[in-house]
């Protein structure tokens, strides 16, 4: 009937002699131009003004370089292999430190998430660290086990680990009950349950507690590195300001923001992707 | 005739409220016959849904006896197909998906099933859309294929079009007729609409609330396909108002589909 025919058959209307409007609407690819483009606007003014007040003697080079300057270390910085060097490293210890903690993290929020009793047992505990900063955190590790990766890597761990325990455990407490009856009725298995109902229906708020570990992993891998490291974006950073090299910091600054987006981006895809099914607000002018 | 299939003895409900127990199912009694399409019919808080969910083994904590096909009910399960208000389906799986849910694609035999089951529900060309790319009807088309493709002995469906419009809501009766009459399946179908509870019962149960209790069980000796507008369904749809309009007070909700 109406709605069972996937194809209804189209009746061509008889064509209109309308005055062609004065305004056509944008074609679709020209919105998505648009929208990609758009956020290049501030960072681009932003930088413009930059250079011409440095140019225009404004600015001290000491304290503000200019970003063509900026560019210049950076090409040097890539040639003499000391960058790629460094950011291999700290790439490293993110990687390393996010898939310890991030994987603990998960591992406790399902055990939390499924069990009452987990829940009363541990979750008091963990939220109080939770709230414990970094800062005053890597004082202890450094004492702990010394200057090497293990305290880094241990730091960044942490960090990464609530994000994503947090967010588990409220996936799967968010599971919706009247889809745990349907699972009953159709007798699911106890693995199936988990499998196929209770880990799709708690993967929106997983990739999302996933994107925000990474982004604290970063953070957590600058503290780090600038409390004690001879390697490392951190450790470049912390040395240019030791000899006052400001080009360098701001190459630092920058590889770190470049890092941390591109990360960012890498889960956000993950996430569109696994998540298609999901009927949500896009907000408007998306597309 | 067939043999009886479901068999509700001497069933008893209550409900503990802060006010002291509810009586919410008093006395039920009730035999449905292997292929017997049943519609249960009463205003809100008759116990209904508290009967169809007991039926579908989700609620355990009755009194009485209740068997399907000589076994007691014990708890939920395959061979008691249900059909909820909404249709429930699992959002991040296709239509195709959803009606297998636990059970692979991958098998021939389950594939095939599952694609004759899209062409009885008439859902052919939809197999890999979403749910939220579905309207209400086409959803609750794919709950009744996932039941449907466990061959349920008895298939419980409590309100399954009340949140429909009128127009989707007489094709989907008439889809159900249809599945009905190529499957034979026993039907339990929860209404509150009068229309609905003739056009699709062989016998129309009459529940009054306050304790929920059957008053009448009508026979619609009427031969399908039934018409609606026919003056014996009109006399018989008389019939079960007029059962209503025996009780006291207000029997059915203003606005039920009268």
């Amino acid at each position: 009937m109406y709605e069972a025919n996937p194809s209804p058959k189209v009746v061509p209307l008889p064509e209109l002699k309308v005055k062609p409007q004065r305004k056509r609407a944008p074609r679709p690819r020209q919105i998505l131009l648009t929208n990609r483009l758009i956020g290049w606007l501030l960072p681009v003014t932003i930088i413009v003004i930059w250079q011409l007040a440095g140019q225009a003697d404004l600015l001290n080079p000491i304290l503000l370089p200019t970003p063509l300057d900026i560019g210049e270390e950076l090409i040097s910085m890539l040639q003499s292999g000391e960058l790629m060097r460094n950011l291999g490293v700290s790439v490293w210890r993110v990687v390393l430190g996010f898939i310890f903690g991030g994987s603990l993290g998960i591992a406790a929020g399902l055990w939390v998430g499924f069990s009452v009793k987990a829940e009363r047992l541990i979750n008091p505990s963990l939220q109080m660290l939770r709230t414990l900063p970094h800062l005053a955190i890597a004082p202890l590790f450094i004492l702990w086990l010394g200057f090497g990766e293990t305290s880094k890597i241990l730091l960044i761990a942490k960090g990464s680990f609530f994000p994503l325990y947090v967010n588990t455990f409220l996936g799967i407490r968010s599971v919706d009950n009247k889809l745990f009856d349907v699972a009953r009725v159709l007798e699911f298995s106890r693995w199936q349950m988990i499998a196929k109902l209770i880990l799709p229906a708690a993967l929106p708020n997983i990739l999302l507690g996933a994107r925000l570990s990474l982004g604290v992993a970063w953070i957590g891998l600058v503290v780090a590195e600038m409390m004690g490291s001879s390697s490392g974006i951190g450790f470049i950073i912390n040395d240019a300001r030791a000899l006052s090299l400001t080009t360098v910091m701001f190459v630092g600054i920058l590889i770190f923001a470049l890092a941390g987006k591109l990360s960012d981006s890498l889960v956000f895809w993950v996430e569109k992707r696994l998540l298609r099914w999901r009927d949500n607000y896009e907000g408007e002018g998306g597309h | 005739m067939s043999a009886p299939s479901l068999i509700i003895d001497q069933l008893n409900r209550t409900f503990a409220s802060p006010s002291g127990p509810v009586h919410a199912l008093s006395q039920i009694q009730l035999t449905v016959k292997q292929g017997e399409f049943i519609t249960l019919i009463g205003p809100s808080g008759c116990g209904k849904s508290t009967l169809l969910k007991i039926v579908a083994g989700l609620d355990t904590e009755f009194e009485g006896q209740v068997h399907l096909n000589g076994k007691p009910i014990l708890g939920p399960g395959i061979e008691k197909g249900v059909i909820f208000q909404e249709p429930r389906l699992f959002p991040w799986l296709t239509v195709e998906q959803n009606i297998a849910a636990n059970l692979s694609l991958k098998k021939p035999e389950i594939k095939q099933r599952v694609q004759e089951l899209i062409a009885l529900v008439r859902l052919q060309g939809f197999e890999s859309s979403y749910p939220r790319e579905l309207s209400g009807g086409m959803a609750q088309r794919v709950a009744i294929a996932r039941a449907l493709l466990r061959n349920p002995e008895v298939l419980l469906l409590d309100e399954p079009f009340g949140a429909l419009d009128a127009f989707t809501r007489a094709h989907m009766q008439e889809v159900l007729l249809d599945i009905w009459q190529k499957n034979r399946t026993t039907m339990l179908f929860v209404t509150h609409d009068l229309d609905e509870a003739v056009f699709l019962g062989e016998r129309v149960v009459i529940m009054n609330p306050r304790p929920g209790h059957i008053r009448e069980i009508l026979s619609i000796d009427l031969p399908f396909p039934r018409t609606r507008t026919g003056s014996s369904f009109q006399e018989l749809r008389r019939l079960v108002l007029q059962a209503f309009e025996k009780v006291d007070g207000p029997a059915i909700d203003p606005g039920a589909g009268i």
